[in-house]
């Protein structure tokens, strides 16, 4: 046996890439805590470059809003953004009454009001709390979703789901406010502040979790921008937008509340939006309860849009008349041949549907605008350059969903 | 311990143990530890991973049933607990993680997504985990309620209590888990009417010969 | 197109002044359909001058992609066209939005990228290609974004069914003597 002297000449040149390594993160993973996957390339502990993958979750809601009536579709964007599915649900039906053309009454307006700010606080509780979680901070995960049980409650009290709502229908909402649920938001309105202002002591000074997310993904203002970010994460990098204010919609033209942002644009930051917009949604659901109207809290049954109280279909020959009419499959809603998009401020950014209607109380499409695809899209612009335990502290922080990523 | 104490005499009208002595058969022994000391993976994919969190979490506290010592590595559990729906994409990262956990282990499918599919009767979305891998106990609910999970623990805690073997003869029978119907492609069967008429018969004959 | 006597219903009903934006690109690229719906500005623009059109709008402040999507039209009545691109733009200093659709065809629907623009269409047109098969020039990396890449079909497409064409049973079962 020889060796062939050309073949040891001819040794490839060593490269730098030849020396990096490849490491898979996710799709099962404890902190993905969902369905993410992340193929890292790493040099040393220094994270060289990263590539997304998603689909691991992927269940056809699109395709399923094209077979289903627009109050049964309510049911399925429950499972969209589970951590807050009160706002998809108001999101959805917003959406839909922008193609109808429906006004909501001002009692049911601002009941969705309220419950898209209870949904805003679980959301951000989970989310910040999730942060905590992976960058060491248990107890802070505790508190938080030890609060998030009280908003589970109410919401039971609610609708009699503490998790999969399906609470709002076209021209109103299920469940009128009872007097038990009102106390019950006002007692937490009492108890939260509290609880909020020992989870800023336990973080917001914490020497561990100040070092792990300040100047960590860091995210310019004009690449959010450029990258589309929504929500949060784009205030937390200075972008002043919030279709509650911009574009005010159900009734929050007539509260009081401040848009919070920051400059830093780093995970830090995104914490702290987090926090402070849990301070003005309570200040926001506090005002609506307040001011709640009186009167009905479905649009009226002239408008042959939301289902008439039982009341009025056992009473009256109207109801009855409109309950047949509803539950009869082709003398429904009138549905223009139109095409809509409507969004709304979620949890996690600008979260809408474009809606076809082509004449039938289905939707001819329903696609979503999802804030996560969008802000996942921009993890490896995040990463680039940081370390492998960074990656962790950056995914919490974009709060990523992933039946909302991957719908 | 038992053998330094006096053989009991043929008179005698029992066996005389010390209080610290338990007798059983191995069998129970090693059920009665594994039951103790389920450690779940949470394959956690969709809106139930929430409420198994919540179930985890201070209010429910899942740790008073001997079971929360959640690891998210499949070589240290001894449970798995699919929480979510599984679609195409996932499913063979399941199955995967199921083959690399170690026996003795067993499957909590949980929520009407990993049962059957649920309201996600589409494409992507697998119609019941338990096409594709073992299942040993369903949990209804859309997502269910943490008391509801923790009910199935403490019901899979008695099967194993019951049934349990220290070598897993259980786990040998072929027919623990039988095939879905719609994996299995069965000939429609014939009405009694049809099965009588001569006619259709010899159809049926003549369809199975094979030509010559 | 498709919403001709809508268009045209709508535009003799209130008749909204022409948005200045609408103007310009009708300067630029010729005159187009665009109408107003529920205070929604929308436009449609030929295929082979989306680019254009879209880099002239982000140009004119519309800084922010809210979304890149599509729909088939293929059991749409009166449709005339298969696949409808929507764009949908946003402004962050005005907080305009406005609604801008192509239409493409069978057999090789194919549209410019538009991801030199906003960064933001990256992800959102591979979705769009993996739903729907229509193929972007010019993007960085046209991979499936959803689905498996072994997946041959383009399930958002209307003549693809709801439950699938089997693709979901099509997977080894393991049992208890396998594991």
């Amino acid at each position: 046996m020889s060796i062939a002297p050309a073949e040891q000449e001819t040794r490839p040149e060593t490269r730098s890439e030849d020396y990096l390594w490849t490491l898979n993160f996710g799709p099962q993973h404890p902190a993905t805590h969902t369905t993410l996957r992340l193929v890292l390339k790493l040099e040393g502990e220094r994270v060289v470059d990263a590539d997304p993958e998603m689909g691991y979750l992927h269940s056809g809601f699109e395709k399923i809003g094209e077979h289903l009536t627009f109050n049964q579709y309510v049911t399925v964007t429950d499972r969209m953004n589970y951590i807050s599915p009160m706002a998809n649900n108001v999101a959805w039906h917003h959406a839909v009454e922008t193609l109808l053309g429906i006004e909501l009454t001002p009692r049911g307006s601002y009941i969705r009001t309220i419950i898209a700010e209870l949904a805003r606080i679980s959301d951000h509780l989970l989310c910040n709390g999730a942060v905590g979680l992976d960058t060491g901070a248990f107890t802070f995960f505790l508190y938080g979703f030890y609060q998030r049980e009280v908003i589970y409650d109410i919401f039971e009290t609610l609708c009699g789901a503490r998790f999969t709502n399906s609470y709002t229908r076209v021209g109103g909402v299920s469940q009128d406010f009872t007097p038990l649920v009102i106390e019950k938001i006002r007692s937490f309105l009492k108890t939260f502040p509290k609880t909020l202002d020992d989870m800023e002591r336990l973080l917001n000074r914490n020497r561990i979790f100040v070092d792990r997310t300040k100047g960590v993904g860091l995210l310019t203002k004009e690449e959010a921008i450029n990258r589309g970010a929504t929500g949060p994460v784009a205030r937390a990098s200075g972008v002043t937008r919030d279709l509650r204010r911009d574009e005010p919609y159900l009734a929050y033209a007539d509260l009081d509340f401040q848009v919070c942002c920051a400059s830093a644009g780093d995970c830090y930051a995104r914490y702290l939006v987090r926090m402070q917009e849990m301070r003005e949604s309570l200040k926001i659901v506090e005002q609506a309860l307040e001011n709640l109207p009186e009167g009905p809290v479905n649009v009226g049954i002239d408008q042959r849009t939301s289902l008439p109280m039982k009341q009025q279909v056992y009473s009256t020959i109207e109801g009855t008349i409109s309950h047949f009419e509803l539950a009869m499959s082709n003398r429904g809603f009138d549905v223009p041949s139109e095409e809509t998009y409507a969004a709304i401020e979620a949890p996690n950014g600008e979260l809408g549907f474009y809606i076809v209607g082509d004449g039938d109380e289905r939707a001819y499409r329903a696609r979503c605008r999802p804030p996560s695809v969008l802000h996942f899209a921009m993890f490896p612009h995040l990463i680039r350059g940081h370390t492998l335990s960074d990656v962790v502290a950056v995914l919490g922080s974009l709060n990523i969903i992933a039946a909302e990523l991957d719908r | 311990m038992a053998l330094t104490q006096p053989v009991a005499q043929p008179g005698s009208p029992s066996l005389e143990l010390p209080e610290n002595v338990v007798v059983s058969r191995l069998d129970e022994l090693a059920n009665w530890c594994r039951k103790n000391s389920l450690w779940p993976m949470p394959f956690a994919t969709a809106c139930c991973g929430i409420e198994l969190m919540a179930t985890g979490a201070a209010k429910h506290d899942l740790a008073r049933f001997g079971a929360e010592v959640f690891r998210f590595s499949p070589r240290q559990c001894d449970l798995m607990i699919v929480a979510g729906r599984v679609v195409m994409k996932m499913l063979p990262v399941l199955q995967r993680i199921w083959q690399q956990m170690h026996e003795p282990k067993w499957c909590i499918s949980m929520g009407a997504c990993a049962s059957t599919g649920g309201v996600f009767d589409t494409y992507a979305v697998v119609q019941g985990i338990d096409r594709f891998i073992p299942v040993d106990m369903y949990v209804p609910g859309c997502p269910p309620r943490p008391e509801q999970l923790i009910q199935a623990i403490i019901d899979l805690q008695d099967k194993i209590q019951r049934e349990g073997t220290i070598t897993g003869r259980e786990f040998n029978t072929r027919q623990r888990q039988l095939r879905k119907r719609a994996l299995v492609e069965l000939p429609l069967p014939l009405s009694i009417d049809a099965a009588r008429n001569p006619n259709l018969q010899r159809a049926l004959a003549g369809a199975a010969r094979p030509q010559d | 197109m498709t919403h001709a006597s809508d268009t045209s219903s709508n535009a003799a009903a209130d008749a909204p002044p022409i948005s200045p934006h609408v103007a310009a690109v009708e300067q630029a690229c010729g005159p187009l359909e665009h109408s107003v719906y529920r205070g929604q500005q929308r436009m449609v623009v030929p295929a082979e001058k989306s680019f254009e059109t879209l880099a002239l709008l982000k140009d004119r402040g519309f800084d922010l992609l809210i979304d890149v999507s599509c729909v088939d039209y293929l059991e749409y009545r009166g449709a005339t066209h298969r696949y409808g691109l929507i764009y949908l733009l946003a402004s962050t200093t005005t907080n305009e939005r406005l609604t801008v659709r192509a239409f493409v065809d069978d057999p090789e629907p194919t549209v410019a990228s538009v991801v030199p623009l906003w960064q933001a269409a990256n992800w959102l047109e591979r979705e769009v290609w993996d739903m729907f098969g229509i193929h972007f020039t010019g993007h960085p990396d046209l991979r499936r974004l959803v689905m498996p890449e072994a997946f041959t079909a383009h399930p958002l497409r209307k003549d693809y069914p709801l439950q699938g064409r089997g693709e979901r049973h099509n997977f080894p079962v393991i049992t208890r003597d396998h594991s």
